[in-house]
Formats: C-alpha cells, sequence, structure tokens
C-alpha cells in the first residue's frame, strides 16, 4: 500500500480527532484538509517503514497549534465563555453538546493529550512523541484535564438538580 | 501514584500493579469515585466522537489525501480562463456573422463540445466543491437535475472502468440549465459528463472527438439530449470507450 492510499485510510481517526479537538464539523474538516495538505508538502521528513499514524497526528498537533495561535484571542476567551447550559439530562444529542462545550474550555495542550490517549488509545509515550513533550507533563496534562472535566460534570449536574428542585 | 491513578483509568496497569492499586483506593473512597468518574468519562468520549468513524469521508479530503495533482490543474484552468476570454470575442463575432442569412451557422454540437470543456476545466480542479450535491444524494440530484434540464437526466454507473460518481451540479447552457456529472477514479482521475436538453428538430449525430487545450471531449446528439463527455485525465481511447459505455447506458 502506497503512501495515498494509507492517508485516504487514516481520514476518518484523523476527523474523530478533529472533531473531538476543535468541536464543529467545518472547522474539524479544515484542520484535517490543513494536515492532510502539510503531510504531501513534508512527507519526506517521514521514515519509511515507521508509524504513519503516529507521524499524521504529529502533523496534526503543529497545525493545529499554529492555527490557535495565530487566532490566539479566542483562546484568552475560553475562561469567559457562558456557563454550560443547565438543563435536566435528557436526551444524548444535548449530553454530546455539554461533552463539546467542556471539552472547548480545556486549554489545548491538555485537551490534545487527553482526546490522544482516550480516543486515539495512544501510549503515553506515543502522545510525548507526537505533542513533542516528555512523558511526565503527558501525565500531569491528562490528569488536569481530567479533573478540570469532572468538575465541570459535577457543577453541571448539581445545576440540573438545582433547576429540578425549583 | 497519580500517573498510575491515570494509567488505571485508562486499563495500562499490569496485572500485579493495578491488583496494587485497587487495594489503595478501596482504602480511599473519594479517590475511588474519582477514578470512576475517569473512567466514565472515557466512555463518553468515544461514545461521542467514534461515530465519526462511520461518516463518510467528504470527497475533497479524499482527493487531497490521493493527491490530486493540483498545481498543473490550477495551470490549466488559468489557460481556460484566457481561453475563455477569447471564446467570449469569438462568440461576438459570431452573433455578428449570424445574421448574415448564407452563413454557416457554427454546428451545434462542437458549440456544445466547448462548452462542456470549459465545464469540465473549470470544475475538475476543484478540491472543496467539485459538485453541488454529492454522490451520496444520487436520487436526489438525478431528480433536481431532470426537472431543471427538462429532460430525463440520468447518471451512468462507470465502476467497471473504475470511475465513481463525485456528484453533479446544474449549469447555465444557453438555451436553458445543463446537468453536470463528475466521476473520478481512486487516483483522482476525473471526467466530467456534460448533458443538456435539445430542441425538437436538432438531429441526432454519430459520436464526434474535440480537444480544447488539454480536455478531450466526446459528444453526441441523441433524440433528446445532447451529452458531452471530457476529460483532461485520459487518454482519447480511454475517454472513447467510456463515452461507449455512457451511451450504450444512455440508450432508453
Amino acid at each position: 500500500m502506497n503512501e495515498a492510499e494509507r492517508l485516504v485510510e487514516l481520514i476518518p481517526r484523523l476527523r474523530r480527532y478533529a472533531r473531538a479537538l476543535v468541536g464543529d464539523r467545518a472547522s474539524a474538516d479544515d484542520l484535517v484538509q490543513d494536515t492532510l495538505e502539510r503531510a504531501w508538502a513534508k512527507l519526506h521528513l517521514y521514515r519509511r517503514g515507521t508509524d504513519l499514524r503516529a507521524w499524521l497526528f504529529t502533523v496534526m498537533h503543529n497545525v493545529h497549534v499554529n492555527k490557535v495561535r495565530a487566532t490566539r484571542v479566542t483562546d484568552t476567551l475560553e475562561d469567559e465563555l457562558p456557563e454550560l447550559a443547565q438543563r435536566a439530562s435528557q436526551g444524548d444529542a444535548l449530553l454530546v453538546r455539554d461533552l463539546d462545550r467542556a471539552i472547548a474550555r480545556l486549554p489545548t495542550e491538555q485537551r490534545a493529550v487527553l482526546l490522544l490517549v482516550t480516543l486515539e488509545e495512544m501510549s503515553y509515550e506515543e502522545v510525548a512523541r507526537a505533542v513533542g513533550i516528555p512523558i511526565g507533563t503527558v501525565m500531569s496534562r491528562l490528569s488536569r484535564a481530567r479533573e478540570k472535566l469532572r468538575m465541570m460534570m459535577l457543577g453541571q449536574g448539581a445545576a440540573a438538580k438545582l433547576k429540578v428542585v425549583k | 501514584m497519580e500517573a498510575d491513578l491515570q494509567a488505571y483509568a485508562d486499563g495500562r496497569l499490569g496485572a500485579e500493579r493495578k491488583a496494587e492499586v485497587e487495594a489503595w483506593l478501596a482504602a480511599r473512597p473519594e479517590d475511588a469515585e474519582r477514578v470512576a468518574a475517569y473512567c466514565r468519562l472515557g466512555e463518553a468520549l468515544r461514545a461521542a466522537y467514534d461515530p465519526v468513524l462511520a461518516e463518510p469521508v467528504p470527497q475533497y479530503l479524499e482527493s487531497t489525501a490521493a493527491r490530486r495533482p493540483r498545481a498543473r490543474r490550477i495551470a490549466a484552468v488559468a489557460g481556460w480562463i484566457t481561453l475563455g476570454a477569447l471564446l467570449g470575442a469569438l462568440a461576438g463575432w459570431e452573433a455578428r456573422d449570424w445574421r448574415r442569412p448564407a452563413g454557416p451557422p457554427l454546428a451545434e454540437g462542437a458549440v456544445m463540445a466547448r462548452r462542456a470543456a470549459i465545464a469540465h476545466a473549470t470544475y475538475s480542479p476543484e478540491v472543496r466543491h467539485p459538485v453541488e450535491v454529492g454522490a451520496d444524494q444520487e436520487q436526489h440530484l438525478v431528480a433536481w437535475l431532470s426537472k431543471r434540464v427538462g429532460a430525463r437526466v440520468r447518471a451512468p454507473k462507470l465502476d467497471e472502468v473504475g470511475m465513481a460518481l463525485v456528484g453533479g451540479r446544474l449549469l447555465p447552457g444557453e438555451s436553458g440549465p445543463v446537468a453536470l456529472f463528475m466521476y473520478q477514479t481512486a487516483a483522482g482521475r476525473r471526467l466530467t459528463l456534460y448533458i443538456r436538453a435539445e430542441a425538437k428538430g436538432n438531429r441526432e449525430t454519430a459520436f464526434r472527438y474535440a480537444r480544447e487545450n488539454s480536455v478531450s471531449v466526446f459528444y453526441w446528439i441523441e433524440r433528446d439530449c445532447g451529452y458531452a463527455i471530457s476529460s483532461a485525465d485520459l487518454s482519447k481511447e480511454e475517454l472513447l470507450h467510456i463515452a461507449t459505455l455512457v451511451y450504450k447506458q444512455l440508450e432508453p
């Protein structure tokens, strides 16, 4: 199988990760598109025989980081986003949307680590290489990301209960 | 310990360490609840995003991954824009010419072939928006184009030559809307099928071949429709073979 075929084969996984990373479908597919273009431009840097998937996620990570850097404003606004929708949880679609928003409120670097571990099921070493950080940092970001999400979800549950009581 | 708790939530501890962590958690209900929440969170994430894996991949992403030769195509389009301007000038000249009663009109089919070639050169390099309606909505596409073109339009199956329908779009033609279907191979070689409704009385023709810049066109008129197949990626022989195939399939 040549690189083109393997890239085509990896698109669904890139899309899954991108969707979780940036939220909406259009921006996610933009990120995938930019990643594929970048991958072709940088293919000479890929060492044949090594894991193309891991390399591709490294490329995507770099593309994403550059994009975020270019629009730093949205990042600093993250903490000021309105509170999560407060409602008694009904229906999967709503849950997914809340999860979307909760993930969006994580700092980019924590979000990336959590998603690579959870969705891509990369080993901690692979994540460290893909993101370009020491493995200790992977573990601490993972820990912080999970704890933040847990607190957000707890807060949401409490809010929902309050609303039901009213 | 914290790193081990994360690894525990990810199911990545060896049996021995896992047992130790479980014993540690057994004595600490708060931490146990926290780790259980991490596990649920992982499940929720997978449940939310795994469905993306099953979504149909947009054509433009596949084209980018399979690396269709864009640079060459962009150059080709630039050439076509120039040609379009020239044709515009030519059309003006032809219009003047038509007033002369004895002047021979430009053969109907040749005009169609040119328009088809220009449409091909305009849309086939598109990576993001090659078509208005994708092949995933083929029924809707065919019904819509038939209605607008005013003739029964069909998208032939070209699987046997390794070409899959990308989708289609509506174009303005000289005497009404025109349908354009686009096909491509796995490697991203494209062809377009241009279909317009023919005025009653336009006589049927045999296959004719035209070449405009790098685009080869086979065209013919059959009953109430005119057809033109264009490609810059296929040889004349390949295109003729496909034209024959299309002709057979579109026979009523």
